[in-house]
């Protein structure tokens, strides 16, 4: 018997470990920059603005909206076409690829802009930050 | 005018001998066919040659090939676009007296898949990886068009008006016995092709091809001073730059930042208008690059590219003819569609083209690299500076 296919799980390195620490603690965590504020995403070593290195990890409301979106139509493993693939914008200024779950995945029913909030999924070792129309919106 | 420009010029270029299924020939090979075929449109040989630069195969492995002993090479990988910037690089060089006839070679067993090439990603731990692979993409038209839902709210641009590329490069590519897809297609036929990734219907998507393309450089001075079989096509203004490796990363959706920050300097250097400008060339992978493009070159306002093409501007008689060869939406796309930007632009230059807009004395070629991960732009022209 074959296994069913499995979703791409990501496999953290050493300079994004912390945002995956976060993540199993049901934490969406991104880092903020004390020279010069900036809260900045993917997470690199230093401030992608100032090159500070002295960054700090802070949690983030999990709160955002659906910036822009396609339908893929085509399968990867383990997922189920036709499916968003999303942008969504943080509250707090960053923006970050994700899928949206919990909604029927057509253009009626993603608008642009609704408000979302997040969720996780069990990824191998993992949990991955997804969204899902906030509880006001559903 | 600034820096090494009109002080350069394309003296050879040419596509691999076939195009589209080549399945009996591995990606260096067909490397190897396009520089042959480049080299002998120059009137050269391959001992003419002291510098390489290519993407997909290492130039090291490429002058080995072709039995050239290099003293320049780049190997500069950016995607599709990396064309654009050897020629740019290659121009600095032979401006500085670095290497003498440059060869530029693309080749790509994009469809048959033989051999190596091509432009890829592998780095488990990537960012790429980690943040952007597993929501699931299949690939660049499950990301590459991720924009474009965005766009179209911000400024109203509608699905018929996005089918309409696909419309007019098929106008361009029916007078191309060349071109992979010729059959005259209209707005229905797009949006009632399958859905490859909503908002992007199958014939708003590049084809997938086997082939390549390569060009050769020398000085203009020795331009002239050597029997060449073709006249010269002179590089006016160069540019490059690159934005994020994540398309989720984009600053702003709707517009391409590499394609604005590469495209200024290009017109700097030429010290052109863009009114000047007779032909243009935008690297469509997808039907919203030549909308993107449009407007981040600055030829129209952001917001004004869907109904400049609807209106017929971009289309043969229009006033900015665009992606004259069909592009990579109907001519072919390797996969590093960029080599096959340029040829369009060099054959427009030189009055070859099967379909040859009258009088082009600028062509422009703006190339993509990723997915709006980075971008590089020549300025071309056949007048002598």
């Amino acid at each position: 018997m074959t296994e069913a296919p499995q979703k791409m799980a990501p496999r953290p390195s050493p300079e994004t470990q912390p945002f995956w620490d976060g993540c199993a603690a049901g934490e969406l965590k991104m880092q903020r920059c004390r020279g010069c504020d900036e809260l900045y995403f993917p997470p690199r070593p230093a401030c992608p603005r100032c090159l500070s290195d002295d960054v700090v990890w802070e949690t983030l409301s999990g709160k955002g909206t659906l910036h822009t979106y396609l339908i893929n139509h085509r399968a990867a493993p383990g997922f189920e076409p036709p499916y968003a693939i999303a942008v969504v914008q943080l509250a707090e200024g960053p923006r970050m690829m994700s899928n949206i779950v919990g909604v029927e995945q057509t253009p009626e029913a993603l608008s642009l802009d609704m408000e979302l909030e997040i969720t996780f999924e069990e990824r191998g070792d993992v949990m991955l930050p997804l969204f899902t129309p906030a509880s006001g919106d559903r | 005018m600034t820096g090494a420009s009109g002080k350069v010029a394309i003296v050879g270029a040419a596509e691999t001998t076939r195009l589209g299924v080549i399945p009996d020939m591995s990606a260096i090979a067909l490397h190897a066919d396009a520089a042959r075929n480049a080299i002998a449109d120059a009137g050269l040989t391959n001992g003419d040659i002291d510098g390489v630069a290519c993407a997909g195969q290492s130039p090291v492995a490429v002058a080995h090939y072709l039995g050239i002993t290099p003293r320049y090479l780049d190997g500069t990988s950016v995607g599709g676009t990396s064309f654009m910037l050897h020629v740019r690089h290659a121009t600095a060089a032979i401006a500085a007296g670095m290497c003498d006839v440059v060869l530029v070679t693309h080749g790509e067993s994009g469809k048959s898949r033989v051999g190596a090439g091509g432009f890829r990603g592998g780095d488990v731990a990537s960012l790429q990886a980690q943040f952007e692979a597993p929501y699931g993409p299949t690939g660049a038209p499950s990301m590459f068009p991720i924009g474009v839902l965005r766009y179209m709210k911000e400024y109203a641009l509608t699905h018929e008006q996005l089918a309409t590329v696909a419309v007019v490069q098929r106008q361009w590519a029916s007078q191309n016995p060349r071109a992979m897809m010729r059959d005259l297609i209209t707005v229905d036929d797009v949006l009632s092709s399958r859905l490859v990734a909503y908002p992007m219907h199958l014939l708003e998507c590049c084809l997938v091809t086997d082939g390549g393309g390569a060009l050769v450089l020398m000085s203009a001075d020795r331009a002239k001073d050597v029997e060449l079989p073709h006249p010269p096509v002179y590089v006016l203004g160069t540019g490059e730059s690159s934005e994020t490796p994540m398309v989720s990363q984009m600053e702003d959706f709707t517009t391409s930042k590499s394609f604005r920050v590469s495209s200024e300097k290009a017109f700097a250097e030429a010290g052109i208008k863009r009114s000047e400008v007779d032909h243009l060339m935008v690297y469509d992978a997808f039907a919203h690059l030549p909308i993107y493009g449009l407007e981040a070159l600055g030829f129209v306002g952001p917001g004004e590219a869907g109904a400049f093409i609807e209106e017929g501007n971009t289309a043969p008689g229009g006033s900015l003819p665009m992606n004259t060869n069909g592009g990579g939406l109907s001519y072919t796309h390797t996969g590093m569609y960029g080599m096959f930007a340029i040829q369009e632009s060099v054959r427009q230059l030189r009055g070859t083209a099967r379909a040859q807009v009258p009088n082009v004395k600028i062509s422009v070629a703006q190339g993509v690299g990723g997915m709006f991960a980075a971008a590089g732009t020549l300025v071309l022209t056949n007048q002598e500076g």
